[in-house]
């Protein structure tokens, strides 16, 4: 009976144009605003870790003061990351089936493994590599919870000499050169989950991955200076300009390649012009206006682009208070955008039907499993997880090596 | 190095051949036991599907749009209210504007309910129209299915009697295969959260019984037949006689899906 109301009442609606598959018909996308979180959470994870892996591998001196912060954000969205995929399931209680009988042909089951290698074998190991030394003296010193948390997590090591504290030193390297192609993978196989999709001409395409590893390599940059430049202003000290200005640096030059390959895709699809290109221009021009032409290309990249660009040119020029204030604004501008991306892809896709004779339109709903406040919690939850850390791990009054 | 055959080593090498033969039928068992016991499939016991290569052939030029076999699959199956395991689409070509140039005009297609309670009178003027037709459409059988391989967990499986069947007991709702099947066969049922499709009726072609929808098709314009036991007599084998005097085509062939089911007289217009 409630499905029958349900069915009459899209057929009603104006919901869908031209000619759309019968199972097509459906009040909601398949994928909707949750699966649009997801690689965005995915992508932060990979671009904070790419952050923190300038000062280990690339060494560069000048960024250390976000090493552990970076580190530490990617760790606190990453143990979200999955959540948006487990609401979306039909079956939750059977999201274990991925890990335990793979279908190694599938890409969304390689996730799972690239995710918990990721997470097991690459973050944890290298935060606790590179906090060792801390935890074994900050649990000489502090009592209550955290001497608790902090005497947990030395796992019984406590040699402080210095062969020990080298070896240290040398598997967080190692780690860390490790890290970045897991990194690089780990956001490569969300844009393949997409990419792979030939039945959908809006995804089907080689440069998918390579496109959500230069958006996630730039939204997790983003993310690092807006995180520094919060707990900077939260904690009522001044940024660092010198790590401030070499971030921003290293993100516009993300930026200009992740434009220029977007760009080029674009620039592609036009030229090649093949069967459903209509549709797609029809999607992108009209359907996607708002989110992709305003908030992904003007809003999410130029508008950033000039920003950051004539920083570039005239840093020396403009006061640093100055300064910190269009770097905030551009990679608020920026973590926008990047989400627009993720948008534009994942309901893009799904506005226009595999026939390539109609569009559906996507009416989101407030509360509901696959509602707004939902995406909202879990965009939110990370942020949360990562004030905790910071409680504990970056703490002002506690030594730090 | 200079080898000796010895009769004893002769002798071991043959005891090997054949209790290798001797080991195969139990070992086979063996694995079609652990089949049956991780996959769920509506098939009896006894019902080999390494015997059998199931194939569905449509005329378009047969169909007339009645609508009876989406009601009877939907009656059969349960499907759920406003899901299709198969349904109906009309194609309606139009007369092209003569200063356009064009060897025709739009095409306009719908599919209302379906096609489950057939179609309602045209809108456009008859005069207008070069030409219509109805084409049946069902999974399509992929012989390289993009929704089998991209499942995370192997519910869905290509049986090796050609049918693409979905384990409800298995599958974990993740909709990617829905996303991956470029001719919107499936769909998520809102009941048990599991992806759903076309099985051939399943449950009635293992048991020499034909699916629901070409039982009841008043116009033959669905074909069915096992390729692996065709009917002796070659005149009489519907599936053999419809390959070979039919021109088939098969849907969106440039994806590389090899489909199973035959078309015969299918329009360009027809994705």
């Amino acid at each position: 009976m409630h499905d029958t109301i349900l069915t009459n009442l899209v057929d009603a609606l104006p919901q869908f144009e031209g000619y759309v598959y019968p199972n097509e018909r459906t009040l909601h996308p398949l994928w909707s605003v949750l699966i649009v979180v997801y690689p965005y959470i995915t992508g932060l994870v990979a671009g904070a870790f790419i952050m923190a892996s300038l000062v280990r591998v690339f060494k560069v001196k000048a960024l250390e003061p976000i090493y552990r912060l970076a580190l530490l954000t990617a760790l606190a969205f990453l143990l979200c990351a999955t959540l948006p995929l487990l609401f979306h399931l039909g079956h939750p209680e059977r999201c274990f089936e991925i890990m335990m009988t793979p279908h190694f042909s599938s890409p969304m089951a390689m996730f799972g493994f690239v995710y918990a290698w990721y997470l097991m074998a690459v973050l944890l190991l290298e935060l606790w590599f590179d906090y060792r030394r801390d935890f074994v003296e900050w649990s000489k010193t502090q009592t209550g919870l955290r001497g608790i948390i902090y005497r947990a997590f030395t796992l019984g090591v406590t040699d402080l000499s210095e062969p020990a504290l080298r070896l240290d030193a040398k598997m967080g390297r190692i780690i860390s050169i490790v890290g970045i192609p897991s990194a690089i993978l780990l956001h490569g196989y969300v844009g393949f989950i997409f990419g792979s999709i030939k039945a959908n001409p809006w995804w089907g395409n080689p440069l998918m991955p390579i496109i959500f590893i230069l958006s996630a390599v730039v939204s997790g940059m983003a993310l690092c200076v807006f995180a520094y430049m919060f707990l900077c202003w939260a904690r009522r000290v001044t940024a660092d300009m010198r790590c401030l200005d070499l971030m921003i640096s290293f993100l516009f030059y993300a930026v200009v390649l992740d434009a220029a390959v977007e760009g080029l895709d674009w620039l592609h699809r036009l030229y090649s012009a093949e069967e459903g290109i209509e549709v797609l221009k029809e999607v992108a021009s009209s359907k996607l206006f708002y989110t992709l032409l305003i908030g992904q290309a003007c809003l999410g990249t130029l508008v950033p682009l000039l920003l950051l660009g004539t920083m570039q040119l005239i840093r020396k020029k403009v006061a640093e208070l100055n300064r910190r204030r269009v770097y905030f604004a551009s990679t608020v501008l920026i973590l926008i955008g990047v989400l627009a991306m993720r948008w534009n892809v994942v309901i893009g896709g799904q506005l226009f039907s595999k026939s390539l004779r109609g569009f559906m339109s996507y009416k989101m709903e407030f509360a509901g499993h696959e509602g707004w406040w939902l995406s909202l919690a879990l965009l939110a939850l990370p942020f949360v997880i990562l004030t905790l850390f910071i409680k504990y791990f970056l703490a002002q009054d506690l030594p730090h090596d | 190095m200079s080898q000796t055959i010895t009769r004893r080593a002769v002798l071991k090498n043959l005891a090997g051949i054949v209790g290798g033969i001797l080991a195969m039928p139990a070992a086979r068992t063996c694995k079609a036991a652990v089949q049956n016991a991780l996959a769920s499939s509506p098939a009896p016991t006894g019902y080999d599907p390494f015997k059998h290569k199931w194939l569905m052939a449509l005329d378009v030029d047969r169909c007339i749009g009645c609508g009876l076999c989406v009601e009877a699959c939907c009656e059969e199956n349960g499907v759920p209210e406003g899901h299709w395991r198969t349904w109906i689409e009309r194609y309606v070509i139009k007369k092209p504007d003569p200063a356009s140039g064009k060897a025709r005009g739009e095409t306009i297609v719908d599919s209302p309910d379906g096609g489950k309670k057939g179609f309602p009178p045209l809108l456009i003027p008859k005069e207008d129209i070069l030409k219509s037709f109805f084409v049946p459409k069902l999974c399509n059988l992929c012989d390289h299915s993009p929704c089998t391989q991209v499942c995370p967990v192997g519910a869905t499986f290509d049986a090796p009697d050609g049918a693409v069947l979905v384990d409800g007991k298995y599958c974990i709702g993740c909709g990617f295969c829905i996303q991956a099947c470029p001719y919107g066969c499936r769909f998520l049922n809102p009941e048990t959260h599991t992806a759903e499709k076309c099985n051939l009726c399943y449950h009635r072609i293992t048991r020499g019984l034909k699916p629901a929808c070409v039982e009841i098709c008043p116009s033959q314009a669905r074909v069915f037949g096992d390729l692996k036991n065709p009917v002796p007599d070659m005149e009489n084998d519907p599936l053999r006689q419809f390959i070979a005097k039919n021109k088939v085509e098969e849907l969106k062939p440039s994806l590389g899906t090899g489909p199973r089911v035959a078309y015969a007289g299918l329009d360009e217009v027809v994705r």
